[in-house]
């Protein structure tokens, strides 16, 4: 219910149209990964997805900002079911990130799909920022997972890092053609590979 | 069916009632059209045309609903349709991030306060508000951003799409504070009277173009908009508007007149929101009403139409704010 709202309220601001470049048939595991610009992102690709797709369907949350205060962890933990994952300050170690990655792989078992946004910040202009590593490495604990890109544009105008008050102008959710970690792939190839994607989407 | 009775007697009411009638009648020749016609293009116009027709329906049964409901439905529909349209075109415009606080100014205090001085029939403010406040604040707000890459280009940008979105299309609903001399409560009237005349010019300049169109009037703009169809649309408009001179205030030498404003403001409006698609490199505004783009697109021929209209209107049919001595 409240979901369900959330997700309309988030259409309406953002006026949003959704594209599909190739349908989704099946209810297999997904990775949506996306383009991060506006903290209505993650709202909008779960409100453009087919309800069925949606029931199964994940965000991942920093528990630093979701799981503080007793509102936040509500709409985090049984609205929207968030895999919440610990932020670090500074540089991470490589153990804490192969703990998160684990944690996420977990917490999907053999249902659950997720929405990731792998340049892993709120890019400030708008401009797709380099992708972490952190879904190459979910792709070999996840062998066969589907990977659909998904491109928002004018997020970043609608409602900017930094800004309170979104602007209510139309933006566009597009759905790409899904791709797969090949056998053997290198971490820089792929993930070249699927910000490529990213950016066709863009373009096209 | 008493209230639907007195509505059908007065002006206004036959007005809507002859538009309905004329409706249904479209409605079946395109539907009987469409399926005896055989060549691939005439499928296609039709198809297009029929779309167009029941994008009408949906927007006569919106205004109808909005000028039923007297003053407030109006200005409640045209804040609407404003706020649509300025969200159609600022999204084609290329505003900076050091815009985004004019852009809350823009949709969230100017856009509301103008309709709010329609409702109020506060005529000195609603007539200066963006022309003045707006342009004072906008440019203020986005040099205090501190973003100069393309600073007047941003900000003249921003000014326009509320002068067009918001203060021209409030100048439709505004009719209703008139108090035209000899004709109280004509409002309402008025009000049909613009945009019907400007909705059939966009009618009659699209049939005699798909009709007997050869010579564009500017091709880079819009190669749609031809010589033979805005000199047959023009003509065909002005005597339509003539014509219904009994359900308005004015002489039919005076509705004649209006109307041919009307129409070549309407062609005017539509010719300048073609130049900036063009150069936005889009095709419509948006995809709100099917078989018509979006908002922006259906409601072209008003921009220019609706203020002139108004203060012709204001200047030749209602009293000097100073009595004569």
């Amino acid at each position: 219910m409240i979901a369900a709202a959330l997700a309309a309220f988030a259409r309406v601001i953002s006026g949003a149209s959704v594209q599909w470049q190739q349908p989704v048939t099946g209810s297999r595991q997904r990775i949506w990964f996306g383009n991060h610009s506006s903290h209505l992102d993650f709202v909008l690709i779960w409100s453009a997805l087919p309800p069925a797709l949606r029931a199964t369907t994940r965000p991942i949350a920093g528990s630093d900002y979701w799981g503080r205060g007793p509102i936040r962890r509500y709409v985090a933990g049984t609205v929207f079911r968030a895999i919440l994952v610990e932020r670090s300050d500074g540089a991470p170690t490589a153990e804490r990130a192969s703990a998160t990655i684990q944690h996420i792989a977990t917490q999907m078992g053999a249902e659950a799909s997720i929405i990731v946004f792998p340049e892993g910040t709120r890019s400030f202009t708008g401009e797709l920022l380099p992708f972490k590593s952190g879904m190459y490495h979910l792709c070999k604990l996840k062998p066969g997972v589907e990977l659909v890109p998904v491109y928002l544009a004018n997020l970043s105008r609608i409602l900017p890092k930094g800004e309170l008050l979104p602007v209510p102008l139309s933006g566009r959710v597009r759905f790409g053609e899904p791709l797969y970690l090949r056998d053997g792939e290198s971490k820089e190839a792929f993930l070249t590979r699927a910000r490529d994607a990213l950016l066709r989407l863009r373009d096209s | 069916m008493n209230a639907i009775e007195t509505f059908l007697s007065t002006n206004l009411g036959k007005l809507v009632a002859g538009v309905v009638v004329f409706l249904i009648v479209a409605t079946i020749v395109g539907q009987i059209l469409a399926r005896t016609v055989t060549s691939d293009g005439a499928k296609a116009t039709l198809a297009n045309a029929n779309a167009r027709i029941r994008g009408w329906w949906v927007m006569v049964a919106v205004f109808g609903i909005a000028v039923a409901t007297g003053g407030i439905g109006s200005i409640v529909l045209f804040a609407m349709v404003s706020f649509l349209a300025m969200r159609e075109f600022m999204t084609l415009t290329p505003t900076g991030r050091g815009d985004h606080a004019v852009l809350i100014f823009a949709f969230f205090i100017f856009a509301p306060m103008q309709y709010g001085l329609v409702w109020a029939e506060w005529y000195g403010l609603f007539s200066i508000l963006i022309p003045v406040y707006a342009f004072v604040a906008f440019a203020t707000r986005a040099a205090l951003a501190g973003d100069t890459e393309r600073f007047l280009e941003r900000t003249a940008t921003v000014q326009w799409g509320l002068m067009a979105c918001v203060y021209c299309v409030s100048h439709t609903p505004a009719l209703l504070m008139l108090q035209v001399i000899d004709h109280p409560g004509s409002g309402p009237t008025l009000l049909f009277f613009l945009v019907l005349v400007a909705q059939i010019n966009d009618v009659m300049q699209y049939i005699w173009g798909k009709a007997i169109g050869k010579h564009p009037i500017a091709p880079t703009v819009s190669p749609n908009k031809t010589w033979e169809g805005f000199v047959g649309g023009t003509l065909t408009t002005i005597g339509i508007g003539t014509a219904l001179w009994w359900a308005t205030p004015f002489t039919p030498m005076a509705a004649a007149i209006f109307s041919a404003v009307i129409t070549l403001l309407g062609f005017a409006g539509g010719l300048v929101m073609s130049a900036i698609k063009r150069d936005r490199g889009v095709k419509d505004y948006g995809a709100l009403i099917r078989g018509h783009g979006g908002v922006l697109d259906r409601i072209d021929s008003l921009l220019f139409a609706a203020p002139v209209f108004f203060h012709l209107v204001r200047f030749f049919y209602t009293p000097p704010l100073i009595p004569a001595p």
